[in-house]
């Protein structure tokens, strides 16, 4: 019962994240959905991924939200049309979600009896070393690519001022 | 009848992110939602990832893998954030209908 209480507030998080109008709202739903995913997978045995989650999901990328939103300045409530059809975009989100729930719910039954005796920082460091070395190169290169772009913008403001 | 065990309820929360993040990605104009509906998308994606872990008994490879894509994601985010910024300061607008016919 607390498993389906947990699922049905994240996806209305979610839902109301994608839904809502303005930006900052939408920010702070979605940092709802993060901290209920981060529930979730603490349910799902999980701890270490679920802190991270949460101080990284619910937490950094939220404040980044809002500090964006912020820069940028909140646009006036979109009430133009979307650019897909909005029935057509519910028909595919329905189907592609039809599809998803034939290939997996048949599989939910089948679980392992099989148990990984591997500590999670065993698994990371020895056995998925590749994975951090990519980790590392995915932040470098993040950190240089926003620095670029923020350069790039400040330069193009001086040459206007000149 | 399938009893609500926590795997089912981690399969429908999984199928409704992934739903709600396409559903958000279709509709929506405006560039810093879209980052919204891609972080969706990637959280019922975490979820999955984790309850496949789970399934197959390898729970800690799974937590591995959730942890790389966790790393992705918020560097995507960051990066599609300065973007969003960026285009706003340059273009006045943040509607992708506007930005696609908009020249400099």
């Amino acid at each position: 019962m607390f498993d389906l209480l947990i699922v049905a507030a994240m996806l209305g998080c979610a839902f109301q994240a994608v839904r809502g109008t303005r930006l900052l709202i939408a920010a702070l739903w979605l940092a709802g959905a993060s901290a209920l995913t981060a529930i979730m997978m603490f349910r799902l045995g999980a701890p270490e991924v679920a802190v991270i989650e949460l101080s990284v999901g619910a937490g950094l990328v939220t404040v980044l939200f809002v500090f964006a939103i912020n820069i940028a300045g909140e646009e006036p409530p979109v009430t133009l049309r979307s650019l897909v059809p909005a029935p057509l975009a519910w028909i595919v989100a329905l189907c592609a979600v039809g599809l998803g729930a034939a290939m997996a719910l048949p599989n939910l039954r089948v679980e392992s009896s099989l148990v990984q005796a591997d500590k999670f920082a065993t698994v990371v460091w020895e056995h998925r070393s590749l994975d951090i070395l990519l980790q590392v190169v995915l932040i470098v290169g993040g950190v240089l690519a926003v620095l670029g772009l923020l350069a790039g913008g400040r330069a193009d403001a001086r040459k206007e001022s000149q | 009848m399938m009893s609500l065990s926590l795997p089912l309820m981690a399969a429908v929360a999984v199928l409704g992110l992934l739903g709600i993040g396409l559903l958000g990605l279709l509709v929506t104009r405006n560039l810093i939602k879209v980052v919204v509906g891609m972080q969706i998308l990637v959280k019922g994606a975490l979820l999955a990832l984790l309850l496949a872990g789970r399934l197959s008994g390898q729970v800690q490879t799974g937590q591995t893998l959730a942890l790389t894509v966790i790393v992705a994601d918020t560097i995507v985010s960051v990066v599609a954030l300065a973007l969003a910024v960026q285009v706003r300061r340059q273009f006045g607008t943040l509607d992708l209908q506007a930005l696609s016919t908009l020249r400099r």
